[in-house]
């Protein structure tokens, strides 16, 4: 048994338990959890590694045989998820020691060191799990925490915004469990490797029914339009870190199963033109909305929901080039949209306000969070040579490498959905940096001379904030500098998907080290 | 048996989806809690015809239809948890959003109201600002 790919998720679970028994001592918390974060990123490096040099890992829970035990399997594409994940995991929480969400402000000891590392073992096992059922457990442990996180420090916006999510996620999780149940009585079993041969004695019929229902759970999950209805309203209420975090991880998860489901239990891809529409709608619908929207978290959500459809796109071409740029996409954005939510939480730090009508005028305060924002922005609305360039540029050759005339349409809206994100972008750009602040505020724009001296925790807390962004805007960056590397394992991880071999080989005939 | 349990099932759904859909928190909750009891007796019908033993003594290995599947009855009882213990939750949000916002009815989001409004002033001045 390999004990590197349960590390993942059994490290946070036991970090978990153990910060809900240090919540006495603040700095105890967040050096342990700070720790154990870090340690995440190493197992997920390890399991990187061993992955790029044996090919597919999988081990069995307590040896038993494979479609009867608890499977966990880590390919190519599992590993880059979770080595991307851990690492904005790992930043963001340094964000949110730095931005002290938890023990300065308030008395109260906080629940979110342990709900947020609940939050990350619930990612992992998502990625990790090698059947459905997992798949289900990992879903829950991640969106029960996230309901934690969603209502942290309640105000009635909060509390209203996280009845929404939680019901809305809920109701997912029901539709999933049935699907597992209707997949299970249909094949005998819910092992992905065990299933991807028993999907295919299907009668076409049941197949199908049962590849859209994937699509609906994921869809909603991933916030896909017609099903996104929920996102808008329930993300921005949150704070900010933590936002963040979701935008980065949450949805990106739905999309990885829904990958990971369509790619392996449907290899006649039942539901391909159907997806290549939904993406379209998705790209369209999601930045219509930001363009109507004035709070800048809401525009993020909006760009966040239109930016799923790109996904959706790689994967409904089912092509090695489409999974491939998917998979880029997924990389990059998971970066980017997190960046983006943090450094509104920088400006609405430095100016109070985050509603664009009211704001102004930030380039005289502050140009470091001008050049802050402008870098994730155009990467983001994909302008060379950022990482969503490289990311687009990889799933419009795809969508016209594939000869068919629906995928040309979906890339032209591809091209014209970026150029509404560039929109988008350079709407808050203008508005909130470059004119002068209009007069409906009420306090004048506060300049540096003016704010009294900042004590010393104060400036370490700022400075920590702003590292911490530079680092995840070099991560961003660093994305496009090594799109050549990650180009050709994402090539591979799209091949590995579309052959299904080895996946299967690993985990039934357990060719074990 | 089995036939009565699918009806069961599919009543537990339809009045769960109903309840979901009203304004009132508790009705949603309990909405919930009924689709959760729906989608546990799915996920035990998957397993095969009712009324067979799930385990089974002695020695010899059991022959095909003399037990029922045990596996879809392990992963039942995690999902019980689970619903319960969301259910909870949903409980104290509940309870939580009635504190808050002293009612029990789920309102509009502000924001869409907001944008709403702004749309309707905007048609109004588009005819003569009249209102």
């Amino acid at each position: 048994m390999n004990v590197l790919l349960p590390l993942p998720f059994a490290l946070p679970l036991a970090g978990a338990a153990l910060t809900l028994l240090a919540w006495r001592s603040p700095a105890l918390l967040r050096t342990l959890s700070v720790a154990i974060a870090a340690g995440v990123v190493a197992s997920t490096v390890a399991i990187a590694v061993t992955v790029s040099r044996d090919g597919v890992v999988s081990t069995q829970a307590g040896d038993w045989p494979a479609p009867l035990g608890i499977t966990l399997v880590a390919d190519r594409l599992t590993a880059l998820m979770l080595v991307v994940s851990s690492a904005v995991l790992l930043a963001i929480l340094v964000y949110a020691v730095g931005q002290g969400v938890v023990g300065q402000k308030r008395a109260e000891p906080s629940v979110f060191y342990p709900a947020y590392l609940a939050l990350s073992a619930g990612v992992c096992l998502a990625f990790l799990a090698g059947d459905l059922f997992n798949l289900f457990v990992g879903f829950e442990v991640m969106l029960v925490s996230s309901y934690v996180l969603i209502t942290l420090s309640p105000t009635p916006a909060r509390m209203h915004a996280g009845m929404t999510y939680v019901v809305v996620s809920l109701t997912s999780s029901i539709l999933f469990l049935t699907t597992v149940a209707l997949t299970y009585a249909a094949t005998g079993t819910v092992n992905l490797a065990d299933l991807s041969t028993r999907t295919e004695d299907l009668p076409p019929g049941v197949r199908t029914a049962l590849a859209l229902m994937f699509l609906v759970v994921f869809g909603i999950k991933g916030a896909v339009v017609p099903l996104h209805m929920w996102l808008p309203d329930s993300y921005p209420a949150a704070i900010t870190q933590i936002t963040a975090i979701f935008a980065a991880l949450l949805t990106k998860t739905a999309v990885y199963a829904l990958i990971r489901t369509q790619t392996l239990l449907f290899p006649q891809h039942e539901t391909r033109d159907l997806m290549l529409v939904l993406a379209a709608v998705t790209m369209i619908v999601g930045m219509l909305g930001a363009l109507t929207q004035q709070d800048i978290h809401r525009i993020l959500s909006f760009t966040l929901v239109g930016h799923i459809g790109f996904l959706v796109f790689g994967l409904a071409l089912f092509s090695v080039a489409g999974l491939a740029g998917a998979i880029l996409y997924l990389v990059h954005h998971i970066v980017v949209q997190a960046t983006l939510f943090l450094v509104s939480d920088i400006i609405q730090d430095e100016s109070g306000e985050i509603r664009l009508e009211r704001l102004g005028g930030l380039m005289g305060v502050s140009a470091f969070s001008a050049a802050l924002f402008f870098v994730p922005a155009m990467s983001l609305s994909g302008v060379p040579p950022m990482s969503g360039f490289v990311a687009k540029l990889a799933l419009l050759q795809a969508g016209f490498a594939s000869g068919r005339g629906l995928a040309y349409a979906v890339a032209g809206v591809a091209v014209l959905a970026s150029l509404l994100t560039l929109v988008a972008m350079s709407r808050i750009w203008t508005l909130a940096f470059w004119r002068l602040r209009p007069l409906v505020s009420a306090t004048p724009p506060l300049h540096p001379d003016d704010v009294p001296g900042p004590s010393r925790q104060e400036r370490y807390s700022r400075g920590l904030v702003r590292g911490v962004t530079v680092c995840m805007i070099a991560f961003g960056l660093a994305v496009a500098v090594l799109a050549g590397p990650l180009a050709e394992w994402s090539g591979k991880a799209a091949t590995d998907l579309l052959d299904r071999g080895d996946y299967r080989r690993s985990v039934l005939e357990g060719d074990r080290p | 048996m089995s036939l009565v349990l699918l009806v069961v099932a599919g009543m537990l759904f339809a009045i769960g989806f109903h309840l979901l859909l009203q304004r009132s928190l508790v009705r949603v909750v309990v909405g919930f809690a009924l689709l959760g009891h729906a989608a546990n007796l799915a996920l035990l019908l998957a397993g095969g015809p009712s009324g067979r033993p799930p385990l089974l003594g002695g020695k010899d290995p059991p022959g095909p239809g003399e037990m029922t599947d045990p596996l879809p009855q392990a992963m039942a009882l995690t999902a019980i948890v689970i619903t319960f213990g969301v259910t909870a939750f949903l409980l104290a949000l509940a309870y939580r959003s009635w504190l808050f916002l002293g009612e029990d009815e789920v309102r509009d989001d502000l924001e869409d109201r907001r944008t709403e409004a702004e749309g309707g002033r905007e048609e109004r001045d588009e005819y003569g600002g009249t209102g």
